[in-house]
């Protein structure tokens, strides 16, 4: 077999032994003690050629049902939009994938920079003063969060509103476990956290009060009344937020929040079968030196011309240890470039219009489910580009169904939430056409008596 | 602009009107948007995102990759971080819409093939680490520590059993202290010996009743192969504790030996290190962890399993530690790394430890006369050189860096690990030529030379680079973290 990432020749490796004064590779591994060395190959696959390799991936990849090809209303934290040619053209650039974080700023100014305009784009979305340069995934940067507020007020109970994603939820869970974190989860009402019962539960050891923005059952929460609930005993306001609901929502910071989170993938990022995407983090100044993870910012060179590296290090595992922030190192870098050029791509006025085609769309599909009958749209409150449907059957039956008319159909609530059996979550983004979400309601039709 | 060497702000180029996409035009009957969301929900202020158009878009981040330097731009000897060649197409098998556009809740039988594909790589990751079970959630490097660790803590407490700390020897990337301490786990520090391994008679005093676990890289990060590390696993072990396998350093046993093998109970791989996929400027990674029989019950949900011929995600694991990341991980990355390890088999992995190693130690040999080798053993996939010799000569460490820049040479990992004075861990990698090899030691040479007879070349540099040494300083004084209009 060839090895074509091997450049080693039998000719370097004589030049090389000889240079050593070895006969042989094995003296090179002679430091292993006998008795666990390898002595027979791996039991893994034969290699395959590059031809080879590209059929067995093809096979693989067509064993799977994708966007391409079906219309998908699936959502729940993970969005089928449009991206750009341009974000894959970029990040197709090997001087940016095939680098490392930018430790040596003279040779990393490119990435730097990218960052450094992808913290500003963040701040300016989410309407907060510092962002870093992403998190592994909105789950894990809502746990960091979490944490930080933890460390912030030296308060150990955490309240989560039930309307939260699931997944973050658990995610939560676990990281409240590991740091011996109180973890209270609030109850909904009509879609939404029940604020009487957020009331109850955030009290003078809360360290932090966390929502989701649209929340996960689609509803956009009152983050008026929030700020006041989280506030009112000195913890922390910490809101999950849908970037690309942003473009039309009020952001969080201009409700007070301390720290706002989420997920980037709705910018220029595919599902991927869930990841990579990029987790964002931003805060209020004063939260600055407490945020997890890199942070670029701006300087001069010793000849006065402005330049970018990795600072506020003291808050990172390489240079604090154990007494950290937060122990991540690498992060989603890759992803927050494609978010930064996907939000460009977008811009100013792109963003505002493609999350109004979400919510005109999504209105649309909602008004035409409800008149479909054994379909009811349960809760009245606003919503941005996702909704929830009661249904005749189970969820599991409709999406079985709608598969055969290449519709990918919505969330069966009953795997998180037993309370709603019978309930389907839509996502409807500026991608899908009236003609798809026509051919949704039609399949929904033929599927109410089964 | 002014100065050559500074560049616009995307946020500079902008001017209103300008756009760089085109949206569908609404085709479902219009409604006002203040029907939909009332007033105090509507944002008031447009986020100032920049308006430039597709081609200066495509210049702007052209520009900026040109400021930039990866792997294919030239030789990155970075240790520690394995900065081997990416193969291209892992990048477009990653690319197929059969992988990148399927949702994570899809139905289980629509996505078979990304099942598959999980399950395999998991099996593939087990033989190759020797461990019973392996979970690809976790995101990256840091993250699989924190995994492995609140699997250790699981293990502990499912047996009643107090165990509060965490013990790390003082040669340990940063992650591993960091990581036990978000795990809720105290942190002791083990001492190396003169030699650069772990201080056997120190471990056995600080072992105990209280160890969960010892964290160790082996090879570790002077790059030598703790020669013990029987003796090492037997002695935490029998004080009741786990071992934890930094795979930061697989690189350098690949089918040559296995974690589980030695003793490690628990194991983190860095598929972006390891497996090919790329660092993309700091990640996304994958930081797959592996254990051994007795920690099964605990790995994080869901778990990937195979019934028949039928692919499925297992959730209803009582003892499960939870959830790490939501999904099931960096599935992309994970695509990446099956394709890597289906390109190489058996023997193709042997091969690249192998040629890691013999470059390695190569090129330590052909720099010894001119720097000091603080271990002069054998390595395994990366050495340690200490500048101490040149210090003397005024130059510090990071001059030395920083000169490597002038070359077109990615610096080595420098100041790290910490005990060794004016550190630099080189790390070549299996993809590198021996031409390259070679021309890296002429220049690391010279520059030795330099430091003896014209420091201030060395003490001034970069002289080539777009800009020369930052002020970090004021940097972290007087932090500017995003761009504000004038």
């Amino acid at each position: 077999m060839v090895y074509r990432y091997l450049p080693v020749t039998a000719e370097d490796r004589k030049e090389m032994f000889a240079a050593l004064g070895i006969t042989g590779i094995d003296e090179l591994f002679s430091d292993i003690p006998e008795s666990v060395r390898l002595t027979q190959d791996l039991n893994i696959p034969a290699a395959l050629s590059e031809p080879e390799v590209l059929r067995t991936m093809t096979g693989l990849a067509r064993k799977n049902v994708s966007a391409d090809q079906y219309a998908c209303f699936l959502g729940a934290g993970t969005y089928d939009h449009y991206i750009p040619s341009v974000v894959n053209h970029v990040i197709s650039r090997s001087e940016f994938y095939t680098a490392y974080t930018p430790y040596q700023p003279e040779i990393s100014q490119g990435e730097l920079q990218a960052i450094f305009e992808f913290q500003t784009m963040i701040c300016e979305l989410t309407g907060m003063d510092v962002s870093n340069a992403s998190m592994y995934d909105g789950a894990t940067a809502l746990a960091e969060a979490a944490k930080m507020a933890a460390g912030k007020t030296r308060k150990n109970k955490i309240v989560v509103s039930k309307a939260v994603h699931p997944e973050y939820r658990a995610v939560l869970a676990s990281y409240c476990h590991g740091q011996n974190l109180e973890l209270v989860e609030v109850e909904t009402f009509n879609g939404l956290t029940d604020l009487s019962a957020l009331e109850t539960a955030a009290d003078g050891d809360t360290a932090a009060v966390l929502v989701q923005y649209p929340n996960f059952l689609g509803g956009i929460e009152d983050l008026q009344r929030i700020e006041k609930i989280a506030h009112q005993h000195k913890g922390l306001f910490i809101v999950s937020a849908n970037p690309l609901a942003l473009g039309l929502l009020q952001p969080p910071g201009a409700f007070g929040a301390d720290a706002v989170v989420g997920d980037a993938q709705p910018f220029g990022m595919p599902m991927n079968f869930g990841g990579p995407h990029c987790g964002y983090f931003a805060v209020k100044k004063e939260l600055m030196r407490q945020i997890p993870g890199r942070i670029v910012g701006q300087t001069k060179d010793d000849k006065g011309r402005r330049g970018f590296v990795l600072t506020l290090q003291a808050r990172e595992q390489h240079i604090r240890r154990e007494k950290a922030i937060s122990n991540i190192c690498s992060n989603q870098a890759l992803n927050a470039l494609a978010a930064a050029v996907a939000m460009t791509a977008l811009g100013k006025a792109g963003v505002q219009e493609m999350a109004t085609l979400n919510l005109k769309k999504a209105h649309y599909a909602k008004t035409e489910i409800e008149k479909v009958g054994g379909y009811e749209v349960v809760f009245t409150s606003p919503t941005f580009n996702e909704f929830v449907v009661k249904t005749p059957v189970a969820v599991s039956d409709i999406n079985k169904g709608l598969l055969q008319q290449q519709i990918i159909g919505g969330y069966d609530l009953s795997r998180t939430y037993p309370e709603l059996v019978n309930h389907m979550l839509l996502a409807v983004t500026e991608l899908r056409t009236k003609e798809e979400i026509d051919r949704l309601v039609k399949g929904l039709e033929g599927i109410q008596h089964d | 602009m002014t100065n050559t060497g500074e560049k616009a702000i995307i946020f500079e180029l902008s001017k209103p009107g300008r756009v760089a996409s085109n949206l569908p035009a609404l085709d479902v009957p219009d409604v006002d948007v203040a029907s939909l969301l009332p007033a105090g929900f509507r944002r008031e202020v447009p986020a100032e995102l920049p308006e430039v158009s597709e081609l200066q878009l495509m210049r702007h981040y052209t520009e900026l990759s040109n400021r930039n330097h990866g792997v294919d731009s030239g030789f990155y000897p970075l240790g520690s971080c394995t900065m081997k060649y990416n193969p291209k197409v892992n990048e477009d098998v990653a690319r197929f819409p059969g992988f990148s556009q399927i949702h994570p809740y899809q139905q289980e039988e629509t996505v078979q093939g990304a099942l598959q594909l999980l399950y395999e790589l998991q099996e593939d990751l087990a033989e190759i680490t020797g461990m019973d079970g392996v979970t690809l959630q976790p995101a990256a490097g840091a993250h699989g520590e924190w995994t492995g660790l609140m699997l250790i803590r699981a293990y502990h407490a499912s047996r009643g059993e107090q165990r509060t700390k965490v013990i790390v020897p003082d040669s340990a990337h940063g992650t591993n202290p960091a990581s036990a301490a978000v795990a809720g786990f105290d942190i002791v520090t083990v001492a190396s010996n003169a030699e650069g391994y772990v201080d056997i008679e120190a471990l056995r005093q600080v072992v105990g009743s209280d160890t969960a676990a010892l964290m160790l890289t082996n090879p570790n990060t002077l790059g030598i192969f703790e020669k013990d590390i029987l003796e090492i696993t037997k002695i935490v072990h029998e004080a009741g504790g786990l071992v934890y396998y930094d795979g930061a350093n697989a690189n350098a046993i690949l089918g040559k030996v296995r974690p589980g093998d030695m003793g490690f109970d628990v194991v983190h791989l860095n598929l972006h290190k390891t497996f090919s996929t790329p660092h993309g400027g700091g990640g996304p990674g994958s930081g797959p962890v592996g254990v051994k029989q007795e920690l099964l019950p605990f790995l994080p949900v869901p778990v990937i399993v195979k019934k028949g011929d039928i692919y499925g995600l297992e959730t209803n694991r009582p003892q499960s530690i939870g959830q790490v990341k939501a999904y099931y991980g960096n599935f992309g990355v994970n695509v990446r790394a099956y394709t890597y390890i289906r390109t190489m088999g058996p023997e193709g992995l042997r091969l690249v430890s192998e040629y890691a190693v013999l470059n390695a130690n190569y090129m330590m040999r052909q720099l010894a006369p001119y720097y000091d080798v603080p271990c002069p053993q054998i390595c395994k996939h990366e050495f340690v050189l200490s500048g101490r010799r040149q210090k003397k000569q005024g130059v510090r460490t990071l001059d030395i860096a920083k000169r490597l820049l002038d070359f077109g040479y990615h610096p080595p990992t420098i100041y790290f690990p910490l005990i060794v004075e004016e550190c630099l861990m080189i790390e070549p990698t299996e993809t590198e030529s021996k031409e390259t090899l070679d021309e890296f030691i002429n220049v690391m040479i010279q520059i030795a030379k330099e430091a003896e007879e014209t420091p201030e070349i060395v003490q001034d540099a970069p002289h080539n680079t777009v800009v020369s040494r930052l002020d970090e300083v004021t940097a972290a004084r007087k932090p500017v973290l995003r761009y504000t209009k004038e």
